[in-house]
């Protein structure tokens, strides 16, 4: 079982897809990854040795941010941006786009799912 | 696209001046600007500066986190009090 940063990589998948489960490594970094380790991308995870994981390892505690650390230092960026009061800071307290995105319409990615106000589409009487 | 880095980051020269005088002073005082895309350089941190909105000026205090950021990003343009309510919501909302 190959286990890297945390993660359990699936076995039936080639090397290079496989490192893409892990947080922060997508299919560029994960193939110069293996480069480096001298593996062949399209082995499947299964049929690496302890060597090359070893290797892949290696090279991924060096030079890459994956995972919690990775996470952590997203969450402190936008935390910096909140507690400078920027504009951008603004908009993630608010959960809103912050890249002046239109939020008449869409948006729904940062706004969540839709909620119906109440009483909107009422048709005037009299 | 960002700025060319041959040009350096924009940062308006009256300001530049007026903090400069107040750091060779050695004084704190609230200087007023309408160049909400000045950059905030290092200079400025520990200053007030009054930012323009469009409608007002909103005192913004430099602290180091800032520096490279934008004045005006510290001066929101828009208040967001809210939807509008319909009258008979409104009253609703009193009782």
């Amino acid at each position: 079982m190959a286990r890297i940063a945390g993660i359990d990589l699936p076995k039936r998948k080639k090397a290079y897809i496989g490192l893409t489960y892990i947080y922060g490594i997508g299919q560029h970094s994960s193939l110069s990854i293996l480069e480096e380790a001298k593996v062949d991308p399209n082995k499947k995870i299964q049929e690496l040795s302890e060597e090359e994981i070893a290797q892949i390892r290696a090279i991924m505690t060096t030079d890459y941010k994956v995972e919690g650390s990775l996470r952590s230092e997203v969450q402190q960026n936008i935390k910096r941006l909140m507690d400078i009061g920027c504009y951008r800071g603004l908009r993630h307290r608010r959960s809103l786009p912050c890249r002046g995105q239109r939020t008449k319409t869409n948006s729904r990615t940062r706004k969540g799912r839709r909620r119906t106000v109440a009483g909107k589409k009422k048709t005037p009487t009299k | 696209m960002p700025r060319s880095v041959k040009k350096g980051p924009f940062i308006c020269l009256k300001l530049t001046k007026k903090i400069q005088e107040l750091n060779d002073t050695n004084k704190k005082k609230i200087v007023k600007t309408w160049s909400r895309a000045s950059t905030i350089s290092p200079e400025f941190v520990g200053h007030t500066i009054a930012v323009h909105n469009g409608n007002k000026m909103i005192p913004v205090y430099i602290t180091e986190n800032m520096v490279g950021h934008k004045l005006g990003e510290f001066s929101p343009t828009r208040i967001f009090r809210g939807h509008p309510m319909s009258k008979a919501e409104k009253a609703a909302r009193m009782r």
